[in-house]
């Protein structure tokens, strides 16, 4: 399992009080673990600051909203660990590192 | 401060784009109906105030970084520490900075002083969207004038 999805399952497990072993890479964040808009934006600060990005929320939820994209892209957990994968590299790739 | 209309801030002291920060003041009214319940005897001015005075003052720093096209709303109180007791009459420093600009939302750290000593502080969510009706946006242009809000940043 990539490291990425350990540390974003502990970092919903401990912001939402959601045991940790429920959390699986094909949890939807919302249908399945029940998490809500603001109990998620925990979660996104919690996300920006361990891997020293921005996740797009705005962006995706307008996705969501017109039809461009479905929940499952972004908020199943074994896809947003890949987007955050892509933010990671995007982001190493803009500093140099 | 108008406490019957939750204007608690009186004036933008200093705002500061380039650091995220913003320093107001907020002078506590001498009466109010509220002192007369929150105690009798002993009026302090009630911790929830407090921390509505520290998420004012945050999101008029907000608002200046969203170049007023986007509009605060408190989202959540991370932590609220109430240090000292404030008393009618008193003169409330309120500086607050950003801790983190995430997609939609903000965390932002607050602090009230009286005389240059702490009375409490708080670490405060607002998550912002655009301005849901010309009326609020009217209104904020109106308070943002009133309390010195730098003019050049409110854009039409």
């Amino acid at each position: 399992m990539s490291s990425t999805f350990d540390q974003v399952a502990t970092i919903i497990a401990e912001t939402c009080d959601i045991p940790r072993d429920t959390i699986t890479p094909d949890s939807h964040a919302i249908d399945d673990l029940g998490i809500d808009s603001l109990d998620f934006l925990d979660i996104a600060f919690a996300i920006d600051k361990a891997f020293g990005i921005k996740l797009p929320l705005e962006k995706w939820t307008q996705e969501v909203n017109d039809g461009k994209a479905t929940t499952e892209q972004y908020f199943v957990l074994k896809n947003l660990c890949a987007r955050i994968d892509e933010l990671v590299a995007a982001s190493k790739g803009a500093t140099g590192a | 401060m108008k406490l019957e209309y939750f204007q608690l801030i009186d004036r933008i002291l200093d705002l500061n784009m380039e650091e995220k920060t913003i320093t107001v003041e907020a002078q506590v009214p001498t009466e109010s109906t509220i002192f007369e319940g929150h105690f009798p005897g002993y009026p302090i001015m009630p911790g929830v105030l407090l921390i509505e005075a520290m998420a004012q003052a945050s999101g008029w720093l907000l608002l200046s970084l969203l170049k007023f096209e986007r509009m605060p709303f408190l989202a959540a109180v991370k932590e609220a520490k109430m240090r000292g007791f404030v008393a009618p009459g008193e003169t409330l420093t309120v500086e607050a900075n950003i801790v983190h600009e995430g997609s939609g939302y903000a965390i932002i750290d607050a602090r009230i002083k009286v005389g240059g000593k702490l009375r409490c502080n708080s670490t405060i969510m607002l998550s912002h969207v655009p301005f849901p009706n010309p009326a609020l946006r009217g209104h904020m242009d109106a308070v943002a004038k009133r309390i010195g809000f730098p003019q050049q940043i409110v854009t039409p």
